[in-house]
């Protein structure tokens, strides 16, 4: 939408304040963030993962983001690939360099003081963040694909196809995850590791290998995530802290480690935040977020869905 | 190290008669972040309770002093010791409802960061501090406005503000407040068994720490004359302020100073140096490659290493 302009959704200027909106338009807003919450949700599962399997807070995850919505941008304009097919290849990609990244640095500090953990993420979001500037420039971009446009009446709100095939996309790979860590040798070994690192030597798990395929797979979610969003979300190399902030907020309302929390905290975030956008103003929709992040430390700091306190 | 700390000293007093004024430029940046990072130190070094938003107090003070100033004619000599108040005043909120529920390691990480971007936000929102397009400060030249025609001025205040804070942790470290603090950082339990009220001191480190911030953002506010809420209160500037004494070495009293002179100019000169070459973003990458290299040879910081390569001048 231009600068003050007024799309179609747009049925009255948010600055007008509540007495005028009607119901169409907060069923529209509790919609679109539902909608969106797929993407928040998808981010937030792979801080969790790896979070909750090895206690340490990826800092570089909303740089991962970023990537993913880049390598989706080259796919889709070098190849022709369109991100709904796409993010596939970018989820893989990711993978590749989270392992990477667990192997060669993360490995190294997972006993370290919390400072120097947060030191290194920091240093690994800062060469995310400022490769991706150099390679793409400092411009916004979005990936052009033939669902954007479409939209569907169901009577009086519309969805956006492209949140909707995204929503969809977001929902079945979160499941998958949780098919993968409840079903498979290898998901199992890694819940072991997070419940108990000892145990879990002892009975033989290659930990340093299951650290690197948590990190891996947490680093996949949140590039199939960019991937997914890049069409519906301009992005640009400076975006992703934003993100980062966004995934923990998400992370601590939910709780820490838990997957389940991750998930419905990424929908109830993103809704929440598309009504503050109507109820306050677009730019104050993150104060909704902040407020909640801070009112959930305070009175129960594990989260909603969180096990134990710290 | 008494000699090395004096003959320093007088270097560093002496230097701005040699020093172009973008050189002087320079050291203004090392000595303002080893400040910052100092104030920060008392909290996040010593007490080790990790606040990565201390931009807030930066951002609180800045606009504190620029707005007293401009709005009831308050001399920014004045509105700094106002701005350091209410940044303490935050500092307290933030620390009473971080500590009393007893938030720890990452989770306070975030509360600090959380009351940061709602600092920003506000500040994005109010406009009668400007706005999202930012708050300026018209340049007078008056001393007595905290404003000078010559970057020296700037560079001995500057100066004179990591010294302050430089002392303060000195004698924080030599008293038995410091000694509490350090506990408190490497095992909060056994401390509270002693009969510490370790809470009573974490408050304390922070409302320190959150008043000496805030009075540093008066001289950012006057020195850069203009504020932006996107950077005073910013996540960046927050993460500046908390890896120079990482890097040097949290918890030491030289560690800041130490971080400073080794961050800071390396930062300028990777800008410079990549800057030329049009490669906008290269020295950030850089930056971030030696923070990754810190963290894997230097897992103490700086100054520790320095200590064990020197053990004799260390050892006062």
């Amino acid at each position: 939408m231009a600068p003050g302009g007024r799309g179609p959704e747009v049925r009255v200027p948010a600055s007008q304040g509540v007495s005028r909106l009607d119901a169409a338009l907060i069923a529209q807003s509790l919609l679109s963030g539902l909608l969106f919450g797929g993407v928040y949700s998808l981010m937030a599962v792979g801080l969790t993962l790896i979070f909750g399997v090895m206690r340490v807070v990826n800092f570089a995850h909303g740089d991962m983001m970023v990537w993913g919505m880049y390598l989706a941008w080259l796919l889709a304009t070098r190849a022709g690939i369109d991100p709904y097919v796409g993010f596939v290849l970018c989820a893989a990609a990711l993978f590749g360099l989270g392992y990477l990244i667990q192997r060669a640095l993360v490995g190294r500090v997972v006993d370290a003081p919390h400072e120097m953990q947060i030191l290194l993420m920091l240093g690994v979001a800062l060469v995310l963040e400022n490769s991706a500037l150099v390679a793409f420039g400092p411009d916004p971009q979005r990936v052009r694909s033939p669902l954007r446009a479409a939209t569907v009446w169901l009577g009086p709100v519309f969805v956006d196809v492209a949140r909707l095939v995204t929503f969809v996309l977001a929902m079945l790979l979160t499941l998958a995850l949780y098919l993968f860590l409840t079903r498979t040798d290898l998901g199992r070994t890694m819940r072991a590791a997070a419940d108990n690192l000892y145990g879990a030597r002892v009975i033989g798990a290659d930990v340093g290998r299951v650290y690197a395929v948590a990190f891996g797979i947490g680093a996949a979610c949140v590039g199939a995530a960019g991937a997914l969003v890049s069409p519906i979300l301009p992005f640009q190399p400076a975006g992703g802290l934003g993100l980062s902030v966004a995934s923990f907020n998400i992370v601590i309302i939910g709780g820490m480690g838990s997957l389940p929390g991750a998930f419905l905290g990424g929908l109830l975030v993103s809704v929440a935040e598309s009504l503050g956008a109507v109820f306050l103003s677009p730019s104050m929709k993150e104060l909704v977020s902040f407020s909640l992040l801070i009112v959930i430390l305070l009175f129960r700091p594990a989260g909603l869905f969180g096990r134990a306190a710290t | 190290m008494r000699w090395l700390a004096l003959v320093a000293l007088v270097v560093l007093l002496a230097l701005p008669a040699w020093l172009n004024s973008y050189a002087i430029t320079v050291f203004i940046f090392i000595f303002f972040y080893a400040f910052l990072g100092q104030a920060w130190n008392i909290v996040g070094g010593y007490a080790g309770q990790l606040s990565a938003g201390h931009a807030a107090f930066v951002g609180i003070g800045a606009y504190a002093s620029a707005v007293l100033s401009a709005q009831a004619g308050l001399t920014p000599w004045l509105g700094m010791l106002v701005g350091g108040v209410l940044s303490a005043g935050l500092g307290t909120l933030v620390g009473y409802l971080g500590f009393r529920f007893g938030l720890r390691g990452f989770y306070f990480v975030l509360l600090t960061v959380a009351f940061a971007e709602v600092c920003r936000i506000v500040a994005l929102n109010t406009d009668a501090v400007g706005g999202a397009l930012g708050y300026y400060i018209t340049f007078t030249g008056n001393p007595r406005q905290f404003q000078f025609q010559d970057n020296r001025a700037y560079y001995y205040i500057a100066l004179g503000l990591m010294l302050v804070a430089t002392a303060v942790v000195a004698a924080i470290e030599r008293r038995r407040f410091g000694a509490y603090l350090i506990a408190i950082r490497e095992d909060e339990q056994a401390c509270e068994a002693l009969g510490v009220n370790t809470f009573r001191y974490k408050m304390l480190a922070m409302v320190v720490s959150s008043f000496l911030t805030g009075v540093g953002g008066t001289f950012y506010a006057f020195y850069l004359f203009s504020l932006q809420p996107n950077s005073v209160f910013g996540i960046p500037l927050s993460v500046e302020i908390v890896i120079r004494p990482i890097v040097g070495g949290a918890g030491t009293v030289l560690g800041p100073i130490l971080g400073s002179f080794i961050l800071s100019p390396l930062a300028e000169a990777s800008r410079v140096y990549f800057g030329q070459g049009g490669w906008a973003g290269a020295h950030l990458v850089a930056y971030g490659l030696l923070l990754i290299a810190v963290v894997l040879f230097l897992p103490q910081g700086a100054y520790p290493a320095l200590r064990r390569l020197w053990p004799r001048a260390a050892a006062r």
